[in-house]
């Protein structure tokens, strides 16, 4: 019977398995600095993933918390422009990347601040973009990779970061982060996205990932004329019923209120500026649950 | 990857990996016992898979340089995008205050000539004499 894989010591001399060890050493240094990571997904794309995100980390660092967010969408990437801190430029020594630098010092890692115009795709080098699919998915978790081990992220009280629309990605976030402390899921009221928030609900929690719990956003519309709340979907199913039934907390329901994408627009965190708004309320209130979750 | 001789049920050893201009890799190893040589052969996808890992075959002789794989794959990037790290520019006293005579509409764009001028000749603390050299290269009316 010839030998094994395991019977065979070492890689024969190619050293992938030892450089690859040395990847997760570093990664794992850098993140033992940071005290909380969490991750939030959703599984469908457009409900404002990363306008929770923004506000999230930005209602946490105006209670004296250090704040990273790390912008996981590699290829359209937002949150730079949200927390207005495009065209910085990154500066580079010693051991990592200096990270841009946002409100309330909160630091920023994005793709966006790499790229040199707003039209400009991600592309990378290679022989041929033919058959592209073998390894573009190997590119951006080596990518996700280096963000969170490359930059000079430093102490941190919590790393929030914001994953693409797609579940298929958050495996991956999963295991270059094994110590991720929670998950928040960002749903809209609609049964339509429902129907994909909670398969990705049943993925994380296959992953044995805590779920902090769900965020409904855009329930209802404020208006800015009367301050009343109207009904901005048909809901057909409330997130609070849907969290339910999946088992996970609720964590509340953030109206829409149409000063918030101008704020992302403008690169203001919406909740610095509007705190009291029922909005504004709803994040800061949402940031204590995900605190207390964290035993913060 | 481990590759075995079943002759001489024999762990084979790297040897080299070469890269032709096509990006065809060709990667040999040997078998310690019999010296029988194998390459594998890859086409330029799986060798852009290898390459996406982040690693070189046969190891690394320096740790990889921050943002490595990005800076050198990215095809785009934004120009003068990393900045080298600068070390701190440490101001006296009395070259504050001069600093502060200087017309407030040009006075940063006469501390960022100044401490330029510092860094790049390896001064680390402003002093008025420094002020002075720098005065002569460029009216800012200091």
């Amino acid at each position: 019977m010839p030998k094994k894989y395991k019977d065979i010591i070492g890689d024969g001399g190619s050293n992938i398995v030892g450089q690859v060890t040395q990847q997760i050493g570093r990664l794992r240094s850098r993140m033992e600095k940071v005290k909380h990571k969490v991750a939030v997904i959703s599984g469908k794309g457009g409900v404002g993933k990363s306008v929770v995100t923004v506000n999230l980390a930005s209602a946490l660092a105006s209670q004296e918390y250090t704040m990273g967010v790390l912008d996981a969408d590699v290829n359209g990437p937002s949150v730079a422009k949200m927390m207005g801190v495009r065209g910085q430029r990154l500066k580079i020594g010693g051991n990592g990347v200096s990270p841009a630098v946002g409100f309330l010092n909160i630091k920023v890692m994005s793709m966006d601040l790499l790229l040199p115009k707003d039209e400009t795709p991600v592309v990378w080098d290679a022989p041929t973009q033919r058959d592209a699919f073998v390894w573009r998915g190997t590119m951006e978790v080596s990518t996700l990779r280096e963000f969170l081990s490359d930059t000079k992220w430093g102490e941190l009280d919590f790393l929030i970061i914001d994953l693409p629309p797609s579940i298929e990605k958050f495996p991956n976030m999963a295991q270059l982060l094994p110590d991720l402390g929670g998950v928040v899921l960002v749903t809209i009221p609609s049964e339509v996205s429902h129907l994909v928030v909670k398969k990705s609900v049943t993925t994380v929690k296959e992953l044995g990932i805590p779920v902090v719990g769900l965020i409904e956003n855009m329930v209802g519309y404020l208006c800015l004329n009367c301050g009343k709340v109207g009904d901005l979907f048909k809901t057909v199913e409330e997130g609070e019923k849907m969290a339910e039934e999946m088992d996970i907390p609720y964590l509340g329901g953030i109206p829409f209120d149409p000063r918030i994408s101008i704020a992302s627009d403008k690169g203001v965190p919406f909740v610095l500026e509007y705190s009291d708004s029922p909005a504004g309320r709803a994040f800061i209130e949402i940031g204590g649950k995900i605190k207390g979750f964290l035993g913060e | 990857m481990k590759y075995l001789c079943i002759e001489c049920d024999e762990g084979m050893e790297f040897v080299e990996a070469e890269v032709s201009e096509e990006e065809f890799l060709s990667v040999t190893f040997i078998c310690p016992k019999c010296q029988k040589r194998i390459a594998l052969l890859t086409n330029p996808q799986e060798t852009q898979l290898v390459r996406a890992l982040g690693v070189s075959l046969g190891g690394r002789t320096v740790p990889p340089e921050p943002f490595e794989q990005i800076r050198t794959t990215l095809v785009r990037q934004r120009e003068g995008l990393f900045l080298t790290e600068e070390k701190e520019i440490i101001w006296t006293e009395e070259a504050e205050k001069r600093l502060e005579r200087v017309p407030s509409f040009v006075r940063p764009k006469a501390k960022k000539f100044i401490e330029d001028y510092a860094r790049e000749r390896g001064y680390r603390k402003i002093t008025t004499e420094i002020m002075d050299e720098a005065g002569e290269k460029i009216e800012i009316g200091m």
